[in-house]
């Protein structure tokens, strides 16, 4: 089977928002990969400095609930806690997700973020391996 | 199934989508032949199809013409379903952004070309005044009681603790404030999202913009409404103590849904019926979520009145002319078939628009109608029209909410690049303020419609009249 290198992420056009993808050899990394997506629809995570941990669990009845109640459970704690993140850790056991996500508060003049995200929503939601054994998880986020 | 497979033209700006599958009743569509085109292939026909799959649905799946791709239901989506029929609510039907609207304020006691002249000026104490884009929350910090007090009372508790006078309520839809609310569903994540947010903007496509009328369709309506030469319209809604109501009810309705065995053509629309427990949590807290946004904009008006009158002298007043909700669900009566029937009827992204006589219009407005207030992109304009009692006939008295987009957020951003969106506003004659330059960059007016083809379709169609146009000069943008 082939190795992907390394996880990365892309957003996509959706009528009035925007979609996350990511992409990575295993599924946690594809949740990580849609995560990062999601920052870079408000800034670029490159501008972020992971320097404060937040620990982040959720649950989903299969795989694609799954990464919803992940992207919703960050943009509650983006929201909470007035932060960015630019790293992410995802383990996946049965229908549970515990992981942390790294960040630091928003600064408007450094960050100069774009749209607030409101929600993750069920529209484009998928999560799958594809036919090279990448994975791919996605979902259209209302802002 | 390519929905323009099976599309049948009623009118001149009337399409219906017949009767197929899991469908309880058809869809119809309001659109010209040019908006149709561009729509024939789009997903949210489908949608139109998927919400006339849901249980007690009454009459049609309608869609306004600035109609385009959202979450289960298609923004521009209406429809109404009977409780007594087993008739479901559902968060998909109103939106995240619960009670996003618009209010107008008519702007006197200072000459247009007075304001136009100090655009800049005005512009950024506005931005400064109201917070607006990410991150940014407001200088009011709410304790829990007190969120629920605002989930309560809506603009009501704003102008009791002194941000406005109670004339403002008078010309609020529902009187600024949903009496059925309930505050005690909404979790405590949406209490802190919100806790600092009341007076902000928000960002995407809300904005703050001060406008001069630019032509007048019906100068005595116009004179009958208060508006003068200069006009204030804010668009924002319910902020993050919304948009949290709205994720923590997907998933209870998601369970829901199964529990009541609705079968879903889309995830999103996951929905509970009307009378259950969970329907009932969910009327009462986006009630409250409802009045967040009512409050929100009241506060966004004192903000508007202090800066003018700092500005401009004590003189300068902003009257409210209207506010209405764009995204909501709400409990009305209409006549179906020759019968009142009581319904609850879902706005997603789509305003209401009660014509003359209507008890619910505003003692002023009754001979009038209810003003809706259709808002354009940032570098063109907006209008001002009034329900019809058509619009009451044919769709449970509700008319189209804005422009539409063109162009996804991506694509924005690309037509932007290279660009000085700041400067090309300025050429125009408008002072652009904005939290986020990238956030400009997504709203530029070329990422949207034109709302001029919207408002002709409703008004041809006979669900609104037209009252004026009106001309943004200096615009605030999350």
């Amino acid at each position: 089977m082939a190795t992907h290198a390394t996880p990365r992420w892309e957003t996509f056009s959706h009528g009035a928002d925007i979609g996350v993808r990511g992409f990575g050899p295993t599924r946690e990394q594809a949740f990580e990969a849609a995560a990062l997506a999601l920052t870079g629809v408000i800034t670029d995570p490159a501008q972020v400095r992971p320097s404060q941990r937040v620990e982040i669990a959720c649950a989903g009845a299969d795989e694609e609930l799954l990464l919803y109640a992940w992207l919703n459970a960050l943009i509650t704690q983006m929201a909470l806690r007035g932060m960015l993140f630019s790293r992410f850790e995802v383990s996946i056991a049965a229908d549970a997700l515990t992981g942390a996500a790294w960040g630091e508060p928003i600064d408007v003049a450094r960050h100069r973020p774009a749209v607030e995200a409101k929600g993750a929503t069920f529209t484009e939601l998928r999560v799958r391996p594809g036919a090279d054994g990448e994975w791919v998880a996605q979902c259209v986020i209302d802002v | 199934m390519s929905p323009s497979r099976n599309l049948k033209r009623v009118s001149d700006t009337l399409w219906e989508l017949p009767r197929q599958g899991a469908m309880r009743v058809p869809g119809r569509v309001y659109a010209s032949e040019e908006l149709m085109a561009e729509l024939r292939d789009d997903p949210s026909l489908d949608q139109v199809r998927n919400v006339a799959t849901l249980p007690g649905i009454v009459g049609y799946s309608l869609a306004m013409p600035d109609i385009h791709w959202g979450y289960g239901f298609p923004i521009g989506g209406v429809a109404a379903f009977d409780p007594e029929d087993g008739g479901v609510i559902s968060p998909g039907g109103v939106g995240f952004d619960i009670n996003c609207g618009v209010r107008l304020l008519a702007v006197t006691g200072v000459k247009e070309k007075k304001v136009r002249e100090h655009r800049g000026e005005l512009g950024r104490a506005l931005l400064e005044a109201v917070p607006a884009g990410t991150g940014r929350g407001g200088p009011l910090k709410l304790k829990a009681h007190e969120l629920d007090q605002v989930g309560r009372g809506g603009a009501r508790w704003a102008v009791e603790r002194g941000f406005g006078g109670p004339e403002d309520l008078l010309h609020c839809e529902e009187g600024g404030c949903a009496a059925w609310a309930d505050p005690e569903p909404v979790s405590a994540d949406a209490r802190i999202r919100g806790y600092d947010q009341l007076g902000t903007l928000g960002s995407g496509n809300h904005f703050l913009e001060v406008q001069a009328v630019e032509e007048l369709y019906d100068a005595e309506a116009a004179a009958r409404l208060g508006i003068d030469a200069i006009t204030v319209l804010i668009h924002t809604g319910s902020r993050g103590f919304g948009h949290q109501v709205c994720d923590d009810f997907l998933e209870t309705m998601q369970k829901a849904s199964k529990a009541y065995g609705i079968e879903l053509a889309d995830r999103q629309l996951c929905a509970a019926p009307f009378l259950s427990p969970e329907g009932q949590a969910y009327f009462g807290a986006m009630g409250a979520a409802m009045n967040f946004a009512f409050a929100n904009r009241q506060l966004v008006t004192h903000r508007v009145r202090e800066v003018l009158a700092r500005m401009f002298g004590e003189r300068a007043e902003a009257r409210v002319v209207y506010d209405v909700c764009h995204n909501i669900a709400k409990r009305e009566t209409h006549a179906v078939g020759g019968r009142e029937r009581e319904l609850v009827v879902h706005r997603k992204g789509a305003t209401r628009a009660f014509g003359p006589g209507h008890p619910m219009v505003p003692e002023a407005y009754r001979a009038l109608g209810q003003p809706v207030l259709v808002p354009g992109d940032m570098g063109r304009y907006s209008y001002v029209l009034l329900g019809t009692a058509r619009a009451g006939a044919e769709t449970f008295g509700s008319c189209c909410h804005g422009a539409g987009r063109r162009l996804s957020r991506n694509k924005a951003r690309a037509a932007a690049r290279g660009r000085n969106i700041k400067k090309e506003m300025a050429a125009r004659g408008v002072s652009l303020q904005a939290a986020s330059l990238r956030g400009a960059e997504e709203e530029i007016s070329d990422a949207y419609k034109d709302v001029a083809d919207v408002v002709d379709v409703v008004v041809r169609a006979g669900l609104a009249r037209p009252v004026a146009r009106l001309r943004p000069f200096a615009v605030v943008k999350g």
